[in-house]
């Protein structure tokens, strides 16, 4: 029977182990859904503990793509986004989903690839680029998730004018920045990456910088408050704490100052209050 | 090669140094499977009692059921409780969507089935005349299901570990409903997959050898006690 005693002992220990689980339902928390590059670059592990000590609220970050992250607003499933998917936000602000919506920074995309280029695309411009990826039929790894950097590649297509769909050189992953970074590594084929999440990962990739600086690389993040009326769930001052703390004066030089010492550059470049037209948009 | 040792040094590094996040997920991934596994053995086991023991029509078909249920993809589960416990969901109300709660809900809904159909397994695998005799020496039918449990017992103890197992290492689910919220709901797997996002892969290995180190404590334990009595 002494195995017996084993038992009972191992149970009690995973029933002790249960009732330690903190509380279950934190009361003040906020949901904030965003993109995956604020969190691959680090930034949200630098600004979110800082909001929630300034402001009480606990946050629950959610890094997806920004077309998932609109989702959750629109089903009222999240209190406040981040995202850089422009075109989509104005929709999404038209349709009466969010409240308000602030810029908060900005950087941009750069098309990489490897060091032989095969398709010659080197200091060439964004639309022209892509023109001649499809040209060579060189291997292409594409987001394919609704993200912002997937709508905004599929802008420059459209730029382009060429239709990728159904290429065999077309390749979507439907995984995340940093992965699907990897993935062009690995394959050694073009991407289109946001520069934040590129210099994180820079170290282990050995893609190049071959297309950047053209205008229509640009982007841009913005902070939407979701409207309550559809869903009264959704924490309005919560949101509006957060999104506040995000373009106010202190946050923004963290922002302009993150990843400086790391990377000799700054990641972001902050605009809260800029006038919009003033980055082109 | 140089990338898998740097991580099996980091990872000797993060366990030596007690670093404190690497703790605390290492003892949040505990718990949450822990207790999940613990509530699928108090319904599995019944439940796979009952289905071994009992005749009813439509048995198999349940039984065949459970038996898929072992195979459950934990990214199913995830998203059906992530759809129920939205905000604006059936279950909303508990307000439990990314939390540890949330989490384990997930996991047992995973090894439940794992533990009732293992369960069905050892109880239909005693001895055919036992059932026969228990109740011959006059038995009531409580005391003959309680015997044959446990009599069962040691390959009970291999659908607790299947069922741990099945838990500990899942991360489809645990990414979904728990959203892999640093200090809350970030557990080993969830924080592997977010470090190789980030290309850390020598944390990201740091973290799969302590997953690995961690299931084969919880398991050599349970060996331990299964093997220590085995039939003489």
């Amino acid at each position: 029977m002494r195995s017996r005693k084993y038992i009972i002992g191992f149970i009690a220990a995973l029933v002790m182990l249960a009732f330690t689980i903190p509380a279950l339902a934190a009361p003040k928390t906020i949901i904030l859904a965003t993109t995956t590059s604020t969190q691959d670059s680090g930034l949200l592990d630098v600004l979110v503990p800082l909001f929630e000590k300034e402001s009480g609220y606990q946050v629950k970050t959610i890094s997806v793509g920004s077309g998932q992250a609109m989702k959750m607003g629109e089903k009222g499933e999240a209190d406040v986004l981040l995202v850089h998917s422009p075109d989509a936000e104005k929709k999404f602000m038209a349709d009466g989903f969010g409240v308000t919506r602030r810029l908060v920074m900005h950087n941009d995309f750069i098309i990489l690839g490897p060091a032989t280029d095969p398709a010659k695309i080197k200091g060439t411009t964004a639309a022209d680029s892509l023109k001649r990826i499809a040209q060579a039929g060189a291997l292409f790894a594409s987001r394919g998730d609704n993200s912002g950097t997937h709508s905004k590649e599929k802008g420059l297509w459209k730029a382009a004018a060429v239709n990728p769909d159904g290429q065999k050189w077309y390749q979507q992953t439907g995984l995340g920045m940093g992965q699907t970074l990897n993935v062009a590594a690995e394959k050694k084929g073009y991407v289109l990456a946001d520069r934040a999440t590129y210099l994180a990962l820079k170290k282990n990739l050995g893609l190049e910088i071959l297309v950047e600086g053209d205008g229509k690389l640009l982007n841009v993040y913005h902070v939407i408050e979701i409207n309550s009326v559809k869903w009264p769930k959704v924490n309005i001052p919560g949101g509006k704490a957060f999104a506040d703390f995000m373009v106010s004066k202190k946050t923004q030089e963290i922002i302009g100052r993150f990843g400086v010492d790391k990377f000799g550059a700054p990641l972001f470049f902050p605009d809260a209050g800029k006038n919009p037209a003033s980055l082109g948009l | 090669m140089d990338l898998i040792l740097d991580g099996i040094l980091q990872a000797l590094r993060l366990i030596m140094s007690f670093d404190s996040e690497v703790m605390a997920v290492t003892l949040l991934s505990l718990k949450i499977s822990c207790s999940a596994t613990l509530i699928s053995l108090f319904i599995g086991i019944p439940a796979g009692t009952l289905l071994a023991l009992a005749h009813f029509p439509g048995r198999r078909l349940v039984v065949s059921l459970v038996n898929t249920g072992m195979g459950l993809p934990p990214v199913v589960v995830g998203l059906f409780v992530t759809i129920f416990l939205w905000r604006n969901g059936p279950l909303g109300f508990l307000e439990i969507l990314y939390t540890p709660a949330a989490m384990i809900l997930a996991q047992a809904v995973i090894a439940t089935p794992i533990v009732a159909g293992i369960t069905i397994a050892s109880i239909q695998n005693l001895p055919a005349n036992l059932k026969l005799q228990v109740l011959a020496l006059g038995a009531t039918r409580v005391q003959m299901v309680w015997i044959l449990v446990r009599e069962a017992r040691l390959p009970l103890l291999a659908a607790v570990m299947a069922g741990f197992g099945g838990v500990i290492s899942e991360v489809g689910a645990s990414i979904m409903v728990g959203g892999n919220i640093k200090g809350q709901t970030r557990v080993l797997t969830t924080a592997t997959v977010m470090e190789t996002g980030k290309g850390n892969f020598d944390v990201a290995i740091a973290l799969s050898l302590i997953l690995l180190l961690l299931a084969f404590g919880v398991n050599y334990i349970l060996t331990v006690i299964q093997q220590r009595e085995r039939p003489r």
